[in-house]
């Protein structure tokens, strides 16, 4: 009796690993099928000569562990320090110059200067991975550049812990603080994000409410506002998007005319951001979304 | 008998200067546009409360201001210094437009043709790259203010090398050449330095976004003794618009005269471009429209462009802040879009005129 049910354990248990491996061998074959923004994209087999022409791209492919099959970032990849830096230009991109290093998989955020046809003109396979409009759509992105590179297992769990982090930071902010009102700095004279944004969608994640949203007449997400209408909102929460390119700190803002008295100065919550960070929709979106509950949790 | 005559010659510039009617209308704009940038903004604060307030500010009257702090410093801290920095910037470039204007014979000079905006451009994008001048720092209007000088300055090295004969057509030509020359620098330096595009593309739009009463204390001293000069010599622009050898026929010293009006106009205009930017138009609608209307001379144009420039540019400031309230717009694309077409209508009912 103890031996059968033994033997019958072993049995399921063979066969539990064979599925698993047998899965998990079957999502990362190769040749896969990517549905990216330039169409469903057909990878042969596992690139091995990457060039990555998106900061936020780059991000995502050392973050599930693409790294090694990366030859090349543009001049604006700049996380992480190891990954291979090169004046390639992601805004101004050089065919040519891309062609050079050979790549069997380019990786673009936009498709300046028609660089995604004149690539797939010279036999290179290109993925477009947009600026994403809100966390779903980042968390996709991550997960095609995974099965993209052969790594879906590590991207599942990249995106697995994104969101486990994020669940977190927003249960960490007490009811009481969800109602507080919000103003994100792009630069010195008040360009702003709404919600409507991927940035402002993290903050409307927390029940924030954002002051830039009722200057938007235009919708294009990032209105520039007036520094009476800032002063006049007294936002309870200032994120300075802007340390970076322009020098932006706690100590500038409170300086600044007429900006003593906002709610955000009296409670010290003017919180200096990476720039970069909040410019890009990888995965130090937690960070930032950590940077700004903390924020949010002073009283 | 020299007092007498000095009076007579006043008299005589006075009645030919400017008439009394466009004097009060002009001061009457000015005045208008300053309470209606003062009254009218993204936050509402009522008259009766703009006005206690400002009573509440002057000594011996005990007015209470009925606003709250916040309201206040909307109003003096935020709302007054942009009508003021409007008003200066704007007066500025009208009357180095129409300086400029004069002295180079071209009715399209406007105050950047010798290189002050090319040059501003890349002081300023130079500061933002290499330095990493905060956008509110203070050496960010001294590098734009030194860069509009030096590209002036390069601009009458290389004119002058063409001779006398051809002056102010080798100057204007000169402009042009170091304004391609120092853009291409400049683009060059912004392309290389994408991290800090946002902060140079901000000062290059040019607006009163940010304007604070420091920026008023740096530009006012510069504009005042520009302004000044340039007014003081309207009667010499009427004498050179006859031409250089006539005028020197006249007694005058062309070469000098030209040189002390443009580096009034150059000096003024650096000033008002470091602390708002570039902000095109002003310079030339404002003098032409007065010219269209009032009079050709000089001793219109001139001090009619100072006042009418700082009230115009007020108003177009008070619509690039409240058309799309509370955001802002560019207020280069209120002066273009708001003066292009009135300067059509002048241009067009003042055709039977003339």
């Amino acid at each position: 009796m103890l031996r059968r049910s033994l033997v019958l354990l072993a049995v399921v248990a063979a066969a539990l690993v064979v599925t698993l491996t047998g899965g998990a061998a079957r999502r990362d074959a190769f040749p896969v099928t990517i549905h990216a923004a330039n169409g469903d994209v057909v990878i042969k087999s596992r690139p091995t000569r990457i060039v990555s022409l998106s900061p936020t791209g780059t991000e995502d492919l050392f973050a599930v562990g693409a790294g090694s099959q990366v030859i090349a970032v543009d001049n604006d990849s700049d996380y992480p320090k190891n990954a291979p830096h090169t004046t390639l230009s992601g805004y101004t991109p050089n065919i040519e110059a891309i062609a050079t290093y050979n790549p069997d998989l380019v990786v673009v955020s936009n498709d300046i200067g028609g660089v995604v046809s004149a690539l797939q003109k010279l036999g290179v396979t290109v993925l477009l991975e947009p600026a994403a409009d809100n966390l779903a759509q980042a968390y996709d992105e991550i997960r095609q550049l995974g099965q993209a590179t052969g790594h879906v297992q590590q991207a599942t769990k990249v995106v697995g812990g994104m969101e486990r982090s994020l669940t977190k930071l927003l249960r960490s902010v007490p009811k009481s603080q969800r109602h507080l009102t919000v103003y994100h700095e792009l630069d010195p004279t008040y360009y702003s994000a709404t919600s409507a944004t991927f940035i402002g969608r993290i903050y409307k994640l927390f029940g924030f409410r954002n002051i830039a949203d009722a200057a938007d007449t235009t919708h294009s997400g990032y209105p520039q506002l007036s520094a009476e209408y800032i002063v006049a909102s007294s936002p309870d929460i200032v994120v300075l998007a802007d340390t970076v390119c322009c020098g932006q700190t706690a100590a500038t803002v409170a300086a600044r005319p007429g900006w003593s008295g906002i709610s955000a100065v009296k409670h010290g919550r003017v919180i200096g951001v990476n720039d970069d960070i909040a410019s890009r929709w990888g995965p130090r979106i937690v960070d930032f979304a950590r940077a700004v509950a903390a924020a949010a949790r002073k009283k | 008998m020299a007092v007498g005559s000095i009076r007579s010659a006043e008299a005589a510039v006075r009645a030919r200067g400017v008439p009394r009617p466009w004097r009060l209308l002009a001061g009457a704009f000015l005045a208008g546009s300053l309470l209606v940038g003062l009254g009218v903004g993204p936050v509402g604060i009522g008259v009766t409360g703009i006005v206690e307030s400002a009573l509440s500010h002057l000594p011996l009257l005990h007015v209470h201001s009925p606003l709250s702090s916040i309201d206040e410093a909307v109003l003096w801290q935020i709302r007054a210094p942009r009508v003021m920095l409007a008003a200066i910037v704007g007066g500025m470039l009208a009357v180095a437009g129409s300086s400029y204007q004069g002295v180079f014979h071209n009715p399209l000079a406007d105050p950047y043709l010798l290189g002050v905006a090319a040059g501003s451009g890349l002081g300023a994008t130079l500061a933002i790259s290499y330095a990493h001048v905060g956008h509110s720092g203070q050496l960010l209007p001294l590098c734009a203010f030194l860069g509009g000088l030096s590209a002036v300055a390069a601009t009458y090295v290389l004119g002058r090398s063409a001779g006398p004969a051809r002056a102010a057509g080798a100057l204007v030509l000169a402009g042009v050449t170091v304004t391609l020359f120092l853009t291409a620098i400049q683009t060059f330096v912004q392309q290389q330095h994408t991290n800090t595009l946002r902060d140079v593309y901000a000062w290059l739009l040019g607006g009163f976004s940010t304007a604070s009463w420091k920026q008023v204390a740096v530009a006012a001293p510069y504009v005042a003794v520009a302004s000044t000069a340039i007014v003081l010599h309207r009667r010499m622009l009427d004498v050179l618009s006859v031409g250089d050898d006539e005028a020197t026929s006249l007694g005058v010293d062309v070469a000098r005269l030209r040189l002390l009006l443009v580096i009034a106009a150059t000096a003024g205009t650096a000033a008002a471009v470091s602390v708002s930017g570039l902000i095109a138009f002003v310079g030339i609608i404002v003098p032409h429209t007065i010219r269209l209307l009032v009079s050709t001379s000089y001793r219109a144009v001139v001090p009619l462009s100072l006042v009418v420039g700082a009230g115009f540019l007020v108003l177009a400031d008070v619509l690039a802040r409240t058309i799309v309230s509370p955001a802002e717009l560019p207020i280069g694309v209120v002066t273009a879009f708001f003066g292009a077409p009135f300067f059509a209508v002048v241009l067009r009912s003042s055709r039977g005129m003339r």
